[in-house]
């Protein structure tokens, strides 16, 4: 994420120093002229608030009827500068003309809006995570003595009828996502499974700092909000289970490393001397379903890395290919998409971090020219020193202003920005849910490969045995028993190839949905990029032409 | 600069082009810098032209080449003869190899020469030296001779040279016999103004320095959005489609608004920031003429500590109606003429000084307004155009929400 995200909305204050611009902020002035219009308690030490409408008429703001508001502890630099109206500062964002305002419904991702009520009629779920909490962890964990983690609670709003509610509360910890997500992830194969957040490698003592905890708690927000913006995940089981299930996490952890290597070292040697079938009884014929896990498959994984070898390096073309042309183009094309996006959001943090360090260096200049004028001012013999000095502060009040400007324009853009840096997570989930696909075609001409090489074991078998008058009986219970292989073999073929196909429609509705979204996405964002940029501008424009226009005597 | 010839003087006309009935007028324009030379002798050339109706130019233009070392032997002959006066200040040598023949470099220095030579030129006193006569008229043979007469480690002459070595003898003498002496005028306005000019030294300077620093965001600014113009034109070409025709459009135009800004660098820093650094200059020129001043003070000081005892010597001789009662007086004598022109020299410094004071500040108040608004100006015309380029794309942008 870009780290400027937290800067535009946590420090809407002037970037010189902190003490200086404390006595320059002007913000005390109780009763803003701003007529007819919802206020906002604006504090510049603040986060900047976004959105408030406020009537965007300048011109008379400047020359208030209060020019020389001296606050009690600012002293005379206050009473150099007329305060900036609030109108001036903070303005109707330009989003709110373009983007589709926040719909709560199945295609929202935005979590700030309440629910309205009419969105009650169409289907609508909603995740806040809130309220992080310190637990110890319970004695009897392999880690001696007490180490404690964090809980957080999960609200849910929704009309989904199969949830049998319309407001939930739940505890987890981020241990129980990391389990959601996995589960999702075995469970729809093809699908474009938003990323889970990271877990943090140097857990326990990064948990001490509150930022990390709210860092986490806001990723957290994020995820399970795309989770539910998803149209098939937001419908799953799991997800339902995790959301309304309250007390210990009801979904089962995928079995640890530990039992499944344990398992896999007891099954491997039987698998090996030929005891088992490779793919062992029909209980397990569904587990070409899922992708070979380490450990408890080996032999699978072996087999399927031999398979692969044989697909990029055999003389042949394997029996069962991608052929989907459409397919191979898309992918082709998001790779492309995959690079220039990458390369765009650099250049977007770059743009984001300048854009920052103009409306730094106006501020200072600014600062400078106020400290001027009240210098100038207070030393003045000459008259020409106070004309000096009045030209210093009306330059002096609009750098500030532009300052602020710069500002506020940044955090809008870093917000619409943003947008780039979602979709290098989507096109992750994107690769994952290709290499699903790539995976479960791997385990389809495995099999195949199997079957037919079992096929011509049977059919030597067979031959030979032929030349044996009145037949060789170990051979011919050889051959039944390779036919029984080749029948088990043949129904987990078919398992993994309607997996597969499966996986195939799960790609081509995921691609359907992302050529829309796409196509929405980055529109919204572009307009919402241009329409702050020009907004801005003008804004600093007419600040400009101010001065321009009151120095217009001294043009040649 | 019209505007430094308006001010400063009353014998200026508007035209340097009226018939020379009129007033007198005088401008000078340095241009047309070239590199002359090769290797570590290298150096650049201006072309200096005066246009002028004094008669003692003898021609209504004259053009001359001079280089950075010709200015300065100016500026320290004249600081040299009239005390008291604040010379305009000389563009700093440069200290960076690198960027001696670098463009930016060049145009700065030429701006800088040309403001030096025209506040001269419009100067009342100033414009009638003979040294800016030479300047401008002398041939480079001339003006080289001139020129190196001046130069060696001791630009001083031999009396300064004496004046100096008293100056730190009597220190010297002064510590080690524990006398204060009061070397400085005790004239609480005086004071003032010099804490005024010291203070306005620091806060000229820390205004251009950010006024730099802005010259520098603008460039930096200028180039990351022509990077990002370019990432979002190969993003366009591979998204295809009508949005992908809007990235592109939105790339041109990033990079086009890049253009701009490279440019309202250049102007920034021509129009805003060097003026402020010119006048860094002038207040530490008018540092180097306080400190003059107070050179004449000391020395009429000293002068008049030298008379007392002379007088106590000589009332010693005639008293004793020594021989050599005749020689002191006369030397005497001497020393209270000397006196009378030390005490000459002190007041007219500072008669001077308070009208170049007064002349300073309208001449500030004019050239930093002109900074100002051509400030306001750029600043005011970037951000419309910039709204502007933005605009343009809207349409385009709604048209590919229908599609």
């Amino acid at each position: 994420m870009m780290g400027y995200e937290n800067q535009g909305y946590e420090e809407a204050h002037l970037f010189a120093s902190k003490e200086e611009m404390a006595s320059l902020v002007l913000n005390e002035d109780p009763s803003p002229p701003l007529n007819g219009s919802q206020s906002f308690p604006y504090d510049p030490l603040s986060s900047s608030p976004p959105f408030v409408e406020i009537p965007t008429d300048d011109t008379d703001r400047l020359h208030s009827p209060s020019p020389n508001q001296v606050l009690p502890n600012h002293g005379s630099i206050n009473s150099i500068l007329e305060p900036p109206s609030y109108a001036d500062a903070i303005f109707q964002s330009f989003d709110s003309d373009y983007v589709d305002s926040a719909e709560v419904n199945s295609q929202d991702q935005s979590l700030s809006a309440l629910p309205s009520l009419s969105s009650l009629s169409s289907d609508y779920i909603k995740i806040c995570i809130s309220d992080p909490q310190r637990e110890q962890e319970q004695s009897g964990s392999l880690v001696p003595g007490g180490s404690s983690y964090f809980t957080y609670l999960i609200t849910t709003f929704t009309n989904f009828p199969e949830f049998n509610g319309t407001e939930f509360n739940v505890r987890r910890r981020f241990r129980d996502v990391v389990t959601l997500s996995d589960r999702i992830s075995e469970s729809y194969r093809g699908l474009f499974i938003p990323i889970r957040p990271d877990k943090s490698v140097v857990e326990s003592q990064v948990m001490q700092q509150n930022e990390f905890v709210e860092q986490r708690r806001m990723a957290l927000e994020k995820y399970l909000g795309r989770l539910a913006a998803h149209p098939v995940l937001r419908r799953s089981e799991e997800l339902r289970v995790f959301l309304t299930v309250s007390g210990k996490m009801p979904l089962a952890r995928t079995t640890d490393v530990a039992s499944r290597m344990l398992d896999g070292a007891v099954r491997l040697p039987k698998q090996l001397l030929g005891g088992e079938s490779a793919v062992g009884g029909a209980a397990e014929v569904s587990e070409v379903a899922q992708p070979a896990k380490g450990g408890r498959d080996l032999l699978r994984i072996f087999r399927e890395l031999r398979q692969s070898v044989v697909n990029d390096w055999g003389a042949t073309k394997p029996p069962f290919i991608e052929e989907d042309k459409e397919f191979l183009e898309k992918k082709e094309k998001l790779q492309d998409f995959e690079q220039q996006i990458s390369n765009v959001s650099q250049q977007a943090e770059s743009l984001v971090k300048n854009q920052h360090d103009m409306g730094e260096t106006m501020g200072q200049l600014g600062l400078a020219f106020v400290k001027l004028t009240k210098f100038e001012t207070e030393e003045a013999i000459y008259d020409s020193q106070r004309a000096c000095a009045a030209d210093m502060k009306n330059v002096a009040t609009a750098a500030v202003k532009a300052s602020r400007l710069y500002r506020e324009l940044n955090a809008q853009t870093v917000k619409h920005l943003d947008k780039l840096h979602e979709y290098l997570g989507v096109m992750l989930a994107v690769n994952n849910a290709f290499s699903d696909r790539t995976s479960a075609l791997l385990t389809v001409q495995t099999l195949l490969s199997e079957l037919s090489s079992l096929n011509s074991r049977i059919e030597k078998l067979e031959a030979a045995s032929s030349k044996i008058f009145g037949g060789d009986r170990s051979r011919i219970r050889k051959i039944e028993e390779l036919r029984e292989t080749v029948r088990v073999t043949e129904e987990a073929k078919n398992c993994a190839v309607r997996e597969y196909e499966r996986i195939k429609e799960n790609n081509k509705n995921e691609l359907e949905r992302l050529d829309k979204e796409r196509h929405d996405d980055f529109l919204s964002m572009l307009k919402g990029f241009v329409v702050n940029q020009a907004g801005y501008a003008e804004k600093i424009a007419n600040t400009w032409e101010t001065v321009a226009e009151e120095t217009i005597g001294y043009a040649k | 600069m019209n505007a430094l010839q308006r001010s400063g003087s009353d014998s200026m006309a508007q035209s340097p082009r009226s018939p020379s009935s009129q007033a007198p007028y005088i401008t000078v324009s340095v241009t047309d810098p070239a590199k002359m030379g090769n290797g570590v002798q290298a150096y650049i050339s201006y072309k200096v032209i005066t246009k002028t109706n004094f008669p003692e130019y003898q021609g209504p233009e004259k053009i001359v080449i001079r280089r950075y070392s010709d200015f300065v032997w100016l500026r320290d002959r004249l600081f040299e003869k009239y005390k008291g006066i604040f010379i305009p200040p000389l563009p700093e040598k440069s200290t960076v190899e690198k960027f001696r023949f670098s463009a930016e470099f060049i145009e700065m220095r030429r701006q800088a020469l040309d403001v030096f030579v025209n506040r001269i030129a419009s100067h009342h006193e100033l414009q009638q030296s003979e040294d800016l006569r030479t300047f401008l008229l002398a041939d480079e043979q001339t003006m080289e001779r001139s020129r190196s007469q001046e130069t060696g480690i001791f630009k001083k002459k031999p009396t300064d040279l004496m004046q100096i070595f008293k100056d730190v003898q009597s220190k010297v003498s002064d510590v080690v016999l524990g006398k204060e002496k009061p070397v400085e005028e005790s004239n609480p306005e005086y004071e003032k103004q010099k804490n005024y000019i010291f203070q306005l030294e620091d806060h000229l300077a820390e205004a251009q320095k950010h006024a730099y620093r802005l010259v520098k965001r603008h460039r930096e600014l200028g180039q990351s959005l022509s990077d990002f113009g370019k990432a979002v034109k190969l993003l366009g070409s591979c998204e295809g489609n009508s949005l992908g025709k809007a990235f592109s459009e939105l790339g041109a135009k990033s990079e086009m608004l890049s253009i701009k800004l490279q440019r309202e660098a250049h102007h920034l820093l021509m129009n805003f920031e060097e003026p402020l650094k010119d006048y860094v200059r002038a207040v530490q020129s008018i540092k180097a003429t306080i400190a003059e001043r107070a050179n004449a003070f000391r020395h009429h000081c000293e002068l008049g500590e030298t008379i007392k005892f002379k007088e106590i010597d000589l009332n010693k001789l005639r008293l004793t109606r020594s021989e050599k009662l005749a020689e002191a007086e006369r030397e005497y004598e001497q020393l209270k003429a000397d006196g009378e022109e030390s005490k000459r020299k002190f007041e007219t410094i500072v008669k001077l000084m308070n009208e170049e004071i007064a002349r300073f500040q309208e001449q500030k108040t004019i050239d930093m307004g002109v900074a100002f608004h051509e400030f306001a100006k750029g600043q005011a015309l970037l951000a419309k155009s910039i709204a502007e380029a933005w605009r343009s794309l809207l349409p385009k942008l709604e048209a590919c929400s229908s599609s």
